[in-house]
């Protein structure tokens, strides 16, 4: 009886779906406002500014590594970027560096990698047919290309790109008379990361409102992967801090472009006295950190999310703590606010202020370390399978932890007065966020490739690329710190200019040279990406043996993710190797009351309300049956 | 294939809230977050000495019951809505409009005033937050009042009324809104001055 009414449930929906969607080229791949599109969009788009951001960390390493090396070769890109002799223009280094942050920080570990998979995965894992609002996630997406578009042109005007550094510090980003990069690259650079933060604000309350509001029967906060705590708490990080970076930017604004003095005070160029009173430039730092602060974590959340997921998958294993993992998640979400200053030690800032801060943010290293303590747990004695997705999220790990040691040195306000603004400084934030956060983006585009093009990338090529950029980044940033304790400072141009510097020339060589190789490994990938997407192996429904929803909606799911009714949910997403179950992984999908054999004592009580709930369900259904 | 389809609900639904409507709440936060950080920014910079002082314009005082008069309209338009009273709805929207627009008005004489005392945008930062206050909560309130707007037209399309109130509520719940935030906007001015 039932049985018949489902059917022609299905059917009902299966007509609905053929009428809806006959895509046109234009609204499936460029306007759509299928999630799964807009997520594959972020994805190459991220991909592309990657590529970008690389690239001109290069530049910047040719010169460092090999300061009298003749650049005659990149003319015809470069242009009048090289004097005479083939040398790098030093203000288009500072423009170099400044793009590399800005592109890096929020084209590629931002919108690529929370755009991606918080798009991708919302739906797809809490049980929803798309996200709350797709026309308005598909905004979020072209206000991110509008966004990269202006960024690009930037990079091409005369008085080249921003060169403030990526944290454009008034009253040097607020002077077109300071650096060629305050004038008109500065104006861009603005009027892109006011596009950007509306893309990002727009996606972000639609995930918000996505796992709030449109999660499956069954589906509570006690039953969500770990990825979705992880992307909805980032979503709400964004959601707090980005307009404060807007205002930060509006006033900037008007000090650059009405004359205003919000930022600036009494000062002199060339001589010459502006007219400019009563502005603080501390002001700005306070309001861009208190972005700048959980912006590491909204690029680090949700590589953190991925990880657990896919740690727990090819452990075999349920995820260690995961009450624990949500609890140090929000640690983090709450810690990430009241931390901002410790950027700010040697800025003038009251010191008694200093120690407070330095007290708040190494309360940050309790969640951070119950996260790694979780992982380790999880990975020991588990039946590992190392897929490229396992190998990348192992590596996220260890740059998590030997990245985050560092971090209590610098937390302290003592020990930053030597290390601020060095390249312990560098080697510890590319550790700890670039790379980890890097490594969670690629091991996220391993695990659900075949979810997302239905095919399978290339396993050897997958290792290869591993072992290439794990083993690369370690040499690329190791050196920096010896490199920081002796002092030398970020964003130099030279290196040759102090006697104390000299003997790191060697050290500086080898950097760059590995950095070159480990950005040369990075096509291995793309090979791997373009190559798989349509010459892969055919992957099957669930390649990996998961758990999680996503792996019941077809290879190619289609707008609306399940053909027909959204699957019900009935257990948490980490019941792998449950003892006395037939396979090593129990679907959400599986009601209790059919697995007996595996279910725990306070699992059997549940069974009983779960089969009342069944019968009466039924009842409901066989009378809407006879109404008909 | 049967078993997947079964439903089960060992948990309470989630929160059911129109999706719109809680997008709606979260958009607000972020506008909180933007004054919240523009209102902490000028105790900040006060703090650091080297501060214009100037009367705050009287008319803030009457913008200020104009905005809560709105409000009073815009409520008596969305319980008539709720009645099917579409006569009142009418009355309440377009006094909301109207008042919003007045407000508007309001405020540019408060620059006015503002100039009329020698504060400008240009010069010590204390004035010049006062424009961004002002200027910043009006551009709010504009698209305030176009969304008003927008319900209006389409309530003399006569798809606003008791069982269609999503877009008044919200409209109603945005108003509001914007009309609590220039009220603490005022408030903090004045203790803050």
């Amino acid at each position: 009886m039932s049985t018949a009414s489902v059917a022609s449930h299905e059917s009902a929906h299966d007509d609905h779906h053929d009428h809806e969607h006959h895509d046109n080229f234009v609204t499936k791949y460029i306007f759509t406002t299928d999630h799964k599109m807009i997520g594959k969009q972020f994805l190459v788009t991220g991909i592309f500014w990657a590529l970008i951001g690389g690239f001109l960390s290069i530049l910047f390493r040719l010169q460092l590594g090999f300061p009298d090396m003749s650049l005659e070769f990149l003319r015809p890109l470069l242009g009048g970027w090289l004097d005479e002799a083939g040398k790098l223009d030093p203000t288009f280094y500072l423009a170099l560096v400044t793009m590399h942050g800005t592109i890096m920080v929020f084209f590629v570990l931002t919108a690529g990698l929370s755009g991606t998979f918080s798009n991708f995965l919302i739906p797809l894992q809490i049980g929803a047919r798309d996200m709350a609002s797709g026309f308005m996630n598909m905004l979020s997406y072209w206000f991110f290309f509008a966004s990269g578009v202006v960024m690009f042109i930037s990079l091409f005007i005369p008085t080249g790109p921003a060169g403030g550094g990526w944290v454009v510090y008034p009253p040097l980003s607020a002077l077109e008379q300071a650096i060629p990069g305050s004038g008109l690259g500065m104006t861009l650079w603005l009027v892109a990361m006011t596009l950007f933060i509306a893309s990002s604000l727009l996606g972000g309350i639609n995930y918000i409102t996505t796992v709030i509001n449109l999660r499956t029967k069954g589906m509570s906060f006690s039953r969500l992967p770990l990825t979705i705590w992880a992307f909805f708490l980032t979503a709400v990080i964004g959601l707090l801090s980005f307009p404060v970076l807007v205002a930060a930017a509006l006033l900037l604004i008007f000090d650059r472009s009405f004359g205003t003095s919000f930022y600036l005070s009494d000062i002199y160029i060339n001589g010459e006295a502006l007219p400019n009173t009563g502005g603080s430039p501390v002001l700005y730092q306070h309001l861009f950190w208190f972005l700048g602060h959980p912006e590491v974590y909204i690029v680090l959340l949700p590589a953190l999310g991925i990880t657990s997921e896919v740690i727990a998958t090819n452990s075999r294993k349920p995820i260690f703590g995961y009450k624990a993992m949500i609890i140090s998640m929000l640690g983090i979400t709450i810690l990430s606010f009241i931390v901002w200053a410790h950027h700010m030690f040697v800025s003038g800032m009251n010191p008694f202020l200093g120690s407070i801060f330095m007290f708040l943010t190494l309360i940050i290293a309790v969640p951070s370390a119950v996260k790694v303590f979780n992982y380790l747990t999880t990975l020991w004695r588990g039946n590992l399978i190392f897929t490229p997705a396992m190998l990348f999220s192992i590596g996220l790990v260890s740059f998590f932890i030997s990245g985050g040691l560092t971090g209590i040195f610098l937390g302290n306000s003592a020990i930053d007065i030597q290390l601020h603004d060095t390249y312990f400084v560098v080697a510890h934030f590319h550790l700890v966020m670039g790379s980890a956060s890097f490594f969670g983006l690629l091991a996220g585009v391993y695990h659900w490739f075949p979810k997302m093009f239905g095919r399978m990338m290339d396993e050897k090529l997958g290792y290869i690329h591993f072992w290439l950029t794990f083993v690369g980044v370690y040499m690329v940033f190791f050196p920096m710190h010896y490199i920081g304790i002796a002092g030398f400072p970020r964003r130099y141009y030279s290196w040759t200019n102090f006697e104390f510097a000299n003997m790191y020339t060697d050290l500086n060589m080898f950097v760059s040279a590995a950095a070159i190789i480990t950005f040369a490994a990075q096509f291995i990938f793309l090979f791997n990406f373009f190559y798989s997407m349509f010459r892969g192996r055919k992957a099957s429904l669930n390649p990996w043996r998961s758990t999680t929803l996503e792996w019941t909606t077809p290879l190619h799911p289609g707008h609306g993710n399940w053909p027909g009714e959204i699957p019900a949910v009935y257990r948490w997403p980490y019941d792998y190797s449950k003892p006395g179950a037939e396979e090593d992984f129990i679907p959400q999908t599986v009601p209790l009351s059919a697995t007996p054999e595996s279910n725990l004592p306070h699992e059997q009580e549940q069974v009983k309300l779960e089969m009342e709930i069944m019968k009466e369900e039924e009842e409901v259904l066989v009378a809407n049956e006879s109404k008909h | 294939m049967e078993q997947e389809l079964k439903y089960v609900d060992l948990v309470e639904q989630p929160i059911s809230m129109h999706p719109k409507k809680f997008a709606l709440w979260l958009f607000m936060v972020t506008v909180v977050m933007i004054f919240a950080a523009m209102t902490s920014a000028y105790i900040v910079r006060q703090s650091e000495g080297n501060w214009l002082e100037y009367d705050l314009p009287q008319i803030f005082w009457i913008t200020s019951g104009i905005v809560v008069l709105s409000s009073v309209f815009l409520q008596y338009g969305y319980y008539s809505a709720k009645k099917d009273n579409l006569a009142g709805l009418k009355m309440g929207l377009i006094g909301a409009v109207v008042l919003g627009i007045a407000f508007l008005i309001g405020q540019w004489y408060s620059w006015v005033a503002l100039v009329d005392e020698e504060v400008f945008f240009v010069g010590n930062p204390s004035g010049s937050f006062l424009y961004v206050f002002t200027g910043l909560h009006a551009l709010h309130l504009i698209s305030g009042v176009i969304f008003l707007i927008i319900v209006l037209i389409s309530s003399f399309r006569f798809q606003i009324h008791s069982k269609a109130m999503v877009r008044m509520e919200m409209a109603t719940t945005y108003w509001h809104f914007l009309g609590g935030l220039w009220l603490y906007l005022f408030m903090f001015l004045l203790l803050n001055h």
